[in-house]
C-alpha cells in the first residue's frame, strides 16, 4: 500500500476528492508518523489529534470541498489557534489557549484542512536555528545533530520528516526561507500585506509575513492561494487580487524560461558563502540558462547595509510589541505574593518568561529608540530601508527577478553559533533585504553540499509573487527534489 | 571603545521591565556591544536627504466601517488571565494602604 505521508499535497487532494482515500486515513497516517518520529525530530510543540480528525471527518462527510480539502497541515506556534495551545515557543505564554483564530487559520479551516498541531520555532520567531525555543530545539531530519533553521525550523522539519505535507510559517527576516533551504524543502515569503497578520503574535509588525511551506513548488503555490488575500482586520493588508501563483507554478513546470531575465546581485558574490553553497548555486544558474533564462549581473549597493538596518528596525519594533507581555492579560505571572509592587511583578514575570535572545533584542530595541540615539540608529535604519527599496526598484527595471543562495551556509551543528549572537544573524544575510523592501521571495532546493541541502532564493517585485513561482517550478523540474535519509 | 557599558545595559533592562541577574548583565554587556558595533554601520550611509521608510505598503489611516460586529465575550477575554476578579483583570496592589 502507498505510504500516504510520502505523497504531495496535490496528489493527496486528488485522491481524497476521488474518494480513493479518505481524509481521515490521510490525517491518521500523518498523526501516526508524528507519533513514530517526532520524539527524535521534535518538530511539534503540540499535536491536536482530535481536532485534526474532526476536521477530516467533515471533509469525508462532504461538508467541505476545495483544492486542498482533507490535506492536513502543521501551523507554526506563533499563529493563534482557537482553544489550541499557542506559545510562540516562549515560557511567558506556556499553556495559553487563544480565544480566537488567526485569519489564515480561519481560511485553512474553511478550506477543510485538518490542523495536525503547532510547530516549534525560536522564541517569538527570533533566531535562525530553533535553539532559542524555550522547549528545546528541533532536529534536522537530514542530520539530527544539526539545526533545522529558524525561526520556523519546526514547520520545515515536519515537512522533511514526512510528518506533514504542508505547513504555515512566518517570515520576518528569513524565517520561512532559511529553514526551507537547510531542510531541502520549499518556503515562500509572500508580498508583505499579501497575507494577513491578524492573529499572528507580533514580532516586527512592518516586516512579519505569514507564508506557505511545502515539499514541492506546486504544493506551496496551492497553500499560498488558500491563505492569501485581503483581510480588513489587518490594517496593512493589500486590497488587490492574489497573483495567480498556481498557474505560474504550472507554467514553470514545463521548463521553459525563454525571455526571463534573472538578476544576480553583484554585492552578494562571495560574501561569506560556503564553497558548496556557491557551487550548487552556480550549477543551478547554468540549469536555468539551459531552460532559456538570461543572467544579468545587477548592483544593489545598499544591500550590504540590510543586515545592520534590520537588526535595528526589528528589535525596535519587538521591544514595543513585546511590552504586552506584562503578566496581566495572559500567560505567566511571577512574584505576585503580596510583597512585590505591580511594576516588580511585571519585571519578574518578563525576566522569568523571556529567553536570552528575546531579552537581548528588547534591550537593543529600547536602546535604538531612546532619545539621543533614535536619529543615529532607528531613524538612520529607516532611511537605509528606503535606499534598499530603491535598489530593488532599479534592479527590477533591468530584470524580472533577483536570485541568490538562500543562506550562506548549510545546516550547522547545534551550539556552533549561539555564543556569539551576531554569527547567528549572518544566516539571514541574503533573506533580509526582501523583508525591508516588502517584496515576495521563495527558497527552493537546488542541490546538496556534503550531503546537506542548499537553497536557491528567487526574489520578485511586490505583488508579482507569481513570477517567483514560475522560476522556482522551472528550477525544480531541472534539478529534481532531494530526499533525506530514512529516520 | 565599547559602544555600550554594563551600567547602560542595566538601565535599559530597567526601562524594559526586565529584572535581569548580575550574571546576565555580565554576559549581555559584551554580546550587545558586539551587536551594536556591527549595526552601527548604518551610520556609514550618507542619507541626510533620504525620507525614512516605516512600512512597505503605502497606506495611511486605514479605518474600518463604524458598525458593530461580534467580539470576544468578557469571559473569553479573561480566559487567559493569570488572575481575574468579578469580570476584571486582577493586578497586584498599585497604591499604598494609606493612599
Amino acid at each position: 500500500m502507498t505510504d500516504l505521508t510520502r505523497l504531495s499535497a496535490a496528489s493527496l487532494a486528488a485522491k481524497i476528492a476521488s474518494k480513493e482515500v479518505s481524509a481521515v486515513e490521510v490525517t491518521t497516517a500523518h498523526l501516526d508518523r508524528i507519533a513514530a518520529v517526532d520524539p527524535r525530530v521534535h518538530a511539534f510543540l503540540h499535536v491536536d489529534r482530535e481536532g485534526a480528525l474532526d476536521a477530516a471527518r467533515k471533509v469525508d462527510a462532504g461538508e467541505i470541498t476545495g483544492p486542498l480539502a482533507g490535506v492536513p497541515i502543521a501551523v507554526k506556534d506563533v499563529v493563534t489557534t482557537k482553544g489550541v495551545p499557542t506559545t510562540a515557543a516562549s515560557k511567558i505564554l506556556e499553556g495559553w489557549k487563544p480565544p480566537y483564530d488567526a485569519t489564515i487559520v480561519e481560511r485553512l479551516k474553511k478550506a477543510g484542512m485538518p490542523i495536525l498541531g503547532k510547530t516549534n520555532m525560536d522564541e517569538f520567531a527570533m533566531g535562525s536555528s530553533t535553539e532559542y525555543s524555550a522547549y528545546g530545539a528541533t532536529n534536522n531530519p537530514w542530520d539530527l545533530g544539526r539545526i533545522p533553521g529558524g525561526s520556523g525550523g519546526g514547520s520545515a522539519a515536519a515537512l522533511a520528516a514526512y510528518e506533514a505535507p504542508l505547513a504555515i510559517g512566518t517570515d520576518t527576516g528569513g524565517s520561512i526561507r532559511q529553514p526551507g533551504a537547510v531542510t531541502g524543502t520549499v518556503g515562500a515569503k509572500p508580498t508583505y500585506g499579501g497575507t494577513s497578520r491578524y492573529g499572528l503574535i507580533a514580532f516586527s509588525s512592518s516586516l512579519d509575513t505569514p507564508g506557505p511551506c511545502g515539499r514541492t513548488v506546486e504544493d506551496t503555490a496551492l497553500l499560498h492561494s488558500v491563505m492569501a488575500g485581503y483581510d480588513p482586520r489587518d490594517s496593512t493588508s493589500i486590497n488587490q487580487p492574489v497573483p495567480d501563483v498556481i498557474k505560474a507554478a504550472q507554467l514553470g513546470k514545463n521548463g521553459d524560461l525563454s525571455g526571463v531575465k534573472l538578476g544576480v546581485v553583484k554585492e552578494f558574490a562571495g560574501d561569506g558563502s560556503e564553497p558548496g553553497v556557491l557551487s550548487a548555486f552556480k550549477d543551478s544558474l547554468e540549469a536555468l540558462v539551459k531552460l532559456g533564462a538570461e543572467i544579468v549581473e545587477v548592483s544593489c549597493p545598499n544591500f550590504q547595509y540590510a543586515l545592520p538596518a534590520y537588526y535595528l528596525i526589528a528589535p525596535s519594533e519587538a521591544s514595543s510589541n513585546l511590552a504586552r507581555f506584562d503578566g496581566v492579560r495572559y500567560g505567566l505571572r511571577e512574584g505576585d505574593n503580596g510583597s512585590h509592587s505591580l511594576e516588580e511583578v511585571m519585571s519578574l514575570t518578563r525576566e522569568g518568561g523571556f529567553g536570552p535572545e528575546v531579552k537581548r533584542r528588547i534591550i537593543i530595541g529600547t536602546y535604538a529608540l531612546s532619545s539621543g540615539y533614535y536619529d543615529a540608529y532607528y531613524g538612520q535604519a529607516q532611511k537605509v530601508r528606503t535606499l534598499i527599496t530603491r535598489d530593488f526598484q532599479s534592479a527590477f527595471e533591468q530584470v524580472d527577478v533577483l536570485v541568490s543562495p538562500t543562506t550562506p551556509f548549510v545546516a550547522f551543528p547545534f551550539g556552533s553559533r549561539t555564543s556569539d549572537p551576531y554569527q547567528m544573524y549572518l544566516a539571514d544575510l541574503f533573506t533580509i533585504p526582501t523583508n525591508l523592501y516588502g517584496g515576495p521571495a521563495i527558497s527552493v532546493p537546488c542541490g546538496l553540499s556534503e550531503g546537506l541541502p542548499v537553497g536557491f532564493q528567487i526574489m520578485a517585485p511586490t505583488m508579482a509573487d507569481d513570477r517567483m513561482y514560475r522560476v522556482a517550478a522551472a528550477l525544480e523540474s531541472a534539478v529534481g527534489s532531494f530526499t533525506p535519509p530514512e529516520l | 571603545m565599547a559602544a555600550i557599558s554594563r551600567e547602560e545595559v542595566a538601565h535599559l533592562a530597567r526601562l524594559s521591565r526586565l529584572a535581569v541577574t548580575e550574571e546576565e548583565l555580565d554576559r549581555f554587556a559584551g554580546q550587545l556591544d558586539v551587536i551594536l558595533q556591527s549595526v552601527a554601520r548604518v551610520g556609514e550611509v550618507a542619507a541626510d536627504d533620504i525620507p525614512p521608510t516605516s512600512h512597505s505598503v503605502p497606506l495611511t489611516n486605514v479605518y474600518r466601517e463604524d458598525v458593530p460586529a461580534p467580539s470576544l465575550t468578557q469571559e473569553e477575554a479573561l480566559s487567559g488571565a493569570p488572575d481575574a476578579y468579578e469580570g476584571r483583570f486582577r493586578v497586584p496592589r498599585i497604591l499604598d494602604e494609606e493612599d
